[in-house]
């Protein structure tokens, strides 16, 4: 069983170098007061972009999208970056879990 | 207080039913239940901790430090649930009838209780660290804020006692051919397990390719319904999966039914029985 472990871990460490570090557009996004500004984003289709979220609540946020198979914690006063698409055109919606009433957005792909 | 209660439950209920799982595939272990609940402690330990470095675990390694841990979280529970199954198309067989025959508990080695354990401590330090936060951001919210607290005990209660159902409804299922159908809820549950990590890692930037959606069925299923949810935890359903998602899930479940195939059949000339080989064929 520790066996597997270690082949696990040793599997971890070759995977990580080879993931090359592409320069991708990158957007920006806020939280405070439990809504995300701006609410809705546009980037272009078919591209891989980073998202930054910028927590900016003292409460911890989780960042969920099912639309973009996409969750993240973001603990309070704290950013966190997340790496979306490819996408096909169309409107993608997000939530912040821990404060769905308030906190939603789109990401639009153009 | 009904919405922190929904959000509590969406994340205990994953942990619930992987333990129920857990508790089920260890039945008639002496003292497995022990190890099981040992798991659980050990877990909301885990989680306390993961939830106090939340901020820095995110930041490592270049902000992929919650991806990359989740997805080794992920991976270590699908090897100990991978060595588990194997073990048992070795001795499963032989563990069914000895316990019909003796008619209570049989010892079984302190190998496969030690994996179940490891299961269920990881199932509960993932889920249970963003129970903790959430709970923590509703004290640390001030007052007025018990109300939410007593809706996040109720979803917490609530996740608890569908797991403990599904539990009872396993223990159902007739001795004869309790394991194979555990064997294969196991197998099921790893390998959505597998596409989770597989997601996680395609998050973080680390695998880039095959990351666009397959298909949507989300109006025929939404993996945000409860029985969508429910299915996801036990087969690894995905409404929008990903192409790298859908690979990591068929590579996990060939690659364990090889192996129970493999270590079961090389046993059944040794009379221990093989329950994989023939479910598998």
């Amino acid at each position: 069983m520790l066996r597997t472990v270690l082949v696990l871990a040793l599997a971890g460490t070759l995977v990580l170098p080879l993931s090359a570090t592409a320069d991708s557009q990158e957007y920006a996004v806020i939280i405070k007061n439990h809504r995300f500004e701006p609410s809705e984003i546009t980037i272009p289709a078919g591209q891989k972009i980073k998202l930054v979220v910028d927590n900016q609540d003292p409460t911890p946020e989780e960042f969920e999208s099912h639309s973009m198979n996409r969750e993240k914690v973001i603990p309070g006063r704290s950013k966190a970056s997340i790496w979306i698409g490819p996408l096909k055109p169309g409107s993608y919606d997000f939530v912040g879990e821990y404060h769905e009433d308030t906190a939603r957005g789109n990401i639009i792909a153009k | 207080m009904l919405g922190s209660a929904v959000i509590v439950f969406r994340e205990v209920l994953e942990a619930a039913l992987i333990v129920a799982v857990v508790l089920g595939a260890s039945r008639g272990a002496v003292r497995g239940g022990r190890w099981v609940a040992a798991g659980i402690v050990i877990g909301i330990i885990g989680a306390c901790i993961v939830a106090a470095f939340a901020g820095r675990i995110s930041d490592a390694l270049d902000g992929r430090g919650q991806e990359l841990f989740n997805a080794t979280v992920l991976l270590v529970a699908v090897a100990m649930l991978a060595w588990h199954n194997v073990w048992m198309s070795a001795h499963g067989r032989k563990l069914a009838d000895d316990m019909r025959r003796l008619g209570h508990d049989v010892t079984i080695g302190v190998k496969p209780l030690s994996a179940m354990l490891a299961v269920t401590a990881l199932a509960v330090l993932r889920e249970g660290s963003e129970t903790v936060l959430f709970l923590y951001g509703l004290a640390a919210g001030g007052t007025g804020q018990s109300e939410l607290l007593a809706g996040g005990m109720l979803g917490l209660a609530a996740g608890v006692t569908l797991g403990f159902l599904l539990y009872k409804g396993l223990l159902r299922i007739p001795l004869r051919r309790f394991f194979t159908v555990t064997g294969w809820i196991v197998l099921l549950l790893a390998a959505g397990l597998a596409a989770s990590a597989a997601d996680y890692l395609n998050q973080a930037g680390v695998i880039t390719v095959l990351s666009a959606q397959l298909w949507d069925s989300s109006n025929l299923l939404s993996q945000s319904s409860l029985f969508g949810q429910m299915l996801h935890v036990l087969v690894g359903y995905q409404d929008r999966p990903t192409g790298i998602g859908l690979i990591f899930y068929v590579a996990t479940v060939l690659t364990i039914a090889a192996l129970m195939r493999l270590v079961g059949g090389s046993r059944r000339d040794a009379g221990a029985g093989s329950l994989a080989t023939r479910s598998m064929t």
